[in-house]
């Protein structure tokens, strides 16, 4: 599966931008604040609906506009599907699927699945359990469709039984039957959420470490683990007991939105005890071994987004990274750089069709297109 | 917009907070209005400060009423044993429309939800279960016909707590594949559920 071309229309930096790409590598050039992270945000919204860093659309509107609309097509085993997502100022996204337009944005995840890799993935490892539940969700969301509207049917239910839970705290009454229509459906989802969570996890964990020894030069043995007190035999009880608490602190203390990633390095906590080189590799371990598990699920490769990683990263991990590339483990890659030369010598090495893309102050353009087969 | 006259701003105004109708609408509407005899605004603009001042909403069920009693509830020839839960106004009138429901109805005016301010005391939930708790009630069965939403399911589920204690059936109305519908084309979740809570085919036939 790869995307045959990109259209842009005042989203972010970039005004009015067509580009036709290779179906193997694309680099994205140019100087620092050009737009090239920008642009791999477009691929990530065309794949998922949503940009990968900034969570609120109207924001990725440019600036003195009053909307954006990003076009593309993709490609799978000749089967050509035109997506395309818009925003107008003051008005919700609008996702369509060859001119038809979505009315749950959940049935468009995992149709096109991307991977991105980014110098801010180790905030993975180091921000709260939020951010690895996310990572954990969006792969199992993007490989398994019921999961997202379990989520999605959980989360809401969470919301409203905080609600009710402050309510009761104004209210001063505690209504024992109201509460119960919330529990019984938040237990019967947190069961399958959690059983889900933990297959998925069993799945992860051992491709994970395979890429670990292979990206990393140390011979630490490191570990993924799913954490959640939903899977103990008593949690049933335990969260029915629990309401006095909750009334308390108004909100729902126990459930699957407190779950966690174990990540530990010689059994210790990774955050805590790893090097920033090791936080590194960690994290490129857990995106790769996602690319693997997405392909497993759906039989085709995700598209591979690549930022700024041939900046920090050192040699070795970029050469073991090159490697993969070049056994053609990868389907279609993007790569963004701030320094042409040394992309340039860095694909010196693999035989694919590449194509460069120079990026000027929101405008990308062809500069060359290198078809060295092998 | 720009309006030659405060009158006419002001119609517009007013008229444009009628849901579905915008400012252009809402001007089509009052120029309209300009156009045809005075007689024509008298009588919208009484009917429409006469229905807010005489309308009366059923003791029993909470239906739009003439009166003190809604026509359904008034019906001797409607089947009294059965009562329909619905959320609002609209849902009756779907069901009478399907001309296949001769029993009385429960209107509740809502539907529970905290996050919009809607608890069990903003709805007619206490009248429903007075309703049915009354030693003389001739209710068998109440049919909760709520939307299949997350709401709709825990009103559902709370009203299933709440009327438990009484001697009635509970049931709720089927959800599945429309009809007319092709299979592939429903959505998976209630295809799912179709098949989870498939019938059986022997005996309704
Ligand atoms: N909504 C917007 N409207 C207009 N410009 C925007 C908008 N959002 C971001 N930008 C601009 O986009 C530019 C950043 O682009 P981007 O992050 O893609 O740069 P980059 O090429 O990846 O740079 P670096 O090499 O530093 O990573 C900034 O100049 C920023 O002002
Ligand atoms: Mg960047
Ligand atoms: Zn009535």
């Amino acid at each position: 599966m790869y995307l045959e071309n990109i259209s842009l229309s005042c989203f972010k930096n970039y005004t009015e931008n067509k580009l036709e790409f290779s179906a193997d590598i694309n680099c994205i050039l140019g100087p620092n604040g050009s737009g090239k992270t920008n642009l791999l945000d477009a691929i990530h919204y065309l794949s998922l609906t949503k940009s990968a860093f900034n969570t609120i659309d109207q924001q990725n509107i440019q600036h003195n506009c009053d909307y954006f609309s990003v076009r593309g097509v993709f490609n799978q085993g000749g089967s050509r599907t035109k997506v395309q997502c818009s925003c107008k100022t003051g008005a919700k996204k609008i996702v369509k699927k060859d001119q038809k337009v979505y009315t749950r944005l959940s049935d468009h995840v995992g149709l096109f699945p991307v991977v991105l890799i980014t110098p801010y993935d180790t905030d993975i490892l180091r921000e709260g359990s939020a951010v690895r539940r996310k990572f954990m969700d969006s792969i199992i969301s993007q490989i398994d469709h019921s999961y997202l509207n379990n989520l999605l049917r959980y989360q809401r239910l969470l919301n409203q039984r905080n609600q009710l839970l402050k309510d009761f705290a104004t209210r001063q009454r505690f209504d024992a039957e109201l509460i119960a229509s919330y529990d019984e459906p938040m237990l019967a989802l947190m069961s399958t959420i959690s059983r889900r969570r933990n297959e998925f996890v069993e799945q992860f964990a051992p491709v994970f470490q395979k890429h670990y020894k292979t990206i990393s030069d140390d011979q630490d043995e490191v570990a993924i683990s799913y954490q959640s007190e939903v899977i103990s035999e008593q949690f049933k009880q335990s969260f029915l007991a629990n309401h006095q608490r909750d009334v308390t602190l108004q909100r729902t203390g126990m459930g699957v939105h407190r779950d966690d990633l174990k990540c530990t390095i010689g059994k210790r906590s990774i955050r805590k005890f790893g090097s920033q080189g090791q936080q590194k590799s960690f994290v490129i371990a857990m995106k790769l071994a996602q690319f693997d598990l997405v392909e497993i699920h759906k039989q085709f490769k995700p598209i591979l987004l690549l930022d700024d990683i041939l900046d920090k990263l050192d040699d070795h991990r970029i050469t073991r990274l090159i490697e993969m590339v070049s056994s053609h483990h990868f389907g279609q890659i993007f790569i963004t750089d701030a320094r042409a030369e040394r992309t340039a010598v860095i694909l010196k090495q693999v035989s694919s069709d590449i194509r460069k893309f120079m990026v000027s102050n929101g405008e990308a353009t062809l500069v060359e297109n290198s078809i060295s087969r092998d | 917009m720009q309006f030659p006259s405060r009158l006419i701003e002001h119609a517009v105004e007013e008229i444009s907070k009628l849901p579905g109708i915008g400012k252009k609408t809402a001007l089509r509407l009052v120029l309209h209005l300009l156009k045809n005899d005075v007689a024509v605004s008298e009588s919208l603009a009484n009917s429409i400060s006469r229905l807010r001042q005489e309308i009366q909403y059923c003791e029993q069920c909470h239906n739009i009423a003439d009166g003190p009693q809604c026509t359904i509830c008034a019906n001797p020839r409607r089947q009294h044993q059965l009562i329909c839960v619905v959320e609002d106004l609209p849902d009756v009138l779907a069901i009478e429309n399907t001309g296949q429901y001769y029993g009385g109805y429960h209107v509740l005016g809502g539907i529970i939800s905290p996050i919009d301010g809607v608890g069990p005391d903003e709805l007619q939930i206490e009248s429903l279960v007075n309703r049915v708790a009354k030693p003389d009630s001739e209710i068998e069965e109440v049919i909760l016909a709520l939307s299949p939403t997350m709401e709709g399911d825990t009103t559902a589920f709370y009203l299933t707590k709440k009327l438990h204690p009484y001697n009635v059936k509970i049931s709720a109305i089927a959800r599945g594949v429309p009809i007319g519908g092709e299979l592939e084309y429903a959505d998976e979740i209630t295809l799912g559920n179709s098949i989870l809570r498939r019938r059986n085919y022997e005996n309704e036939h």
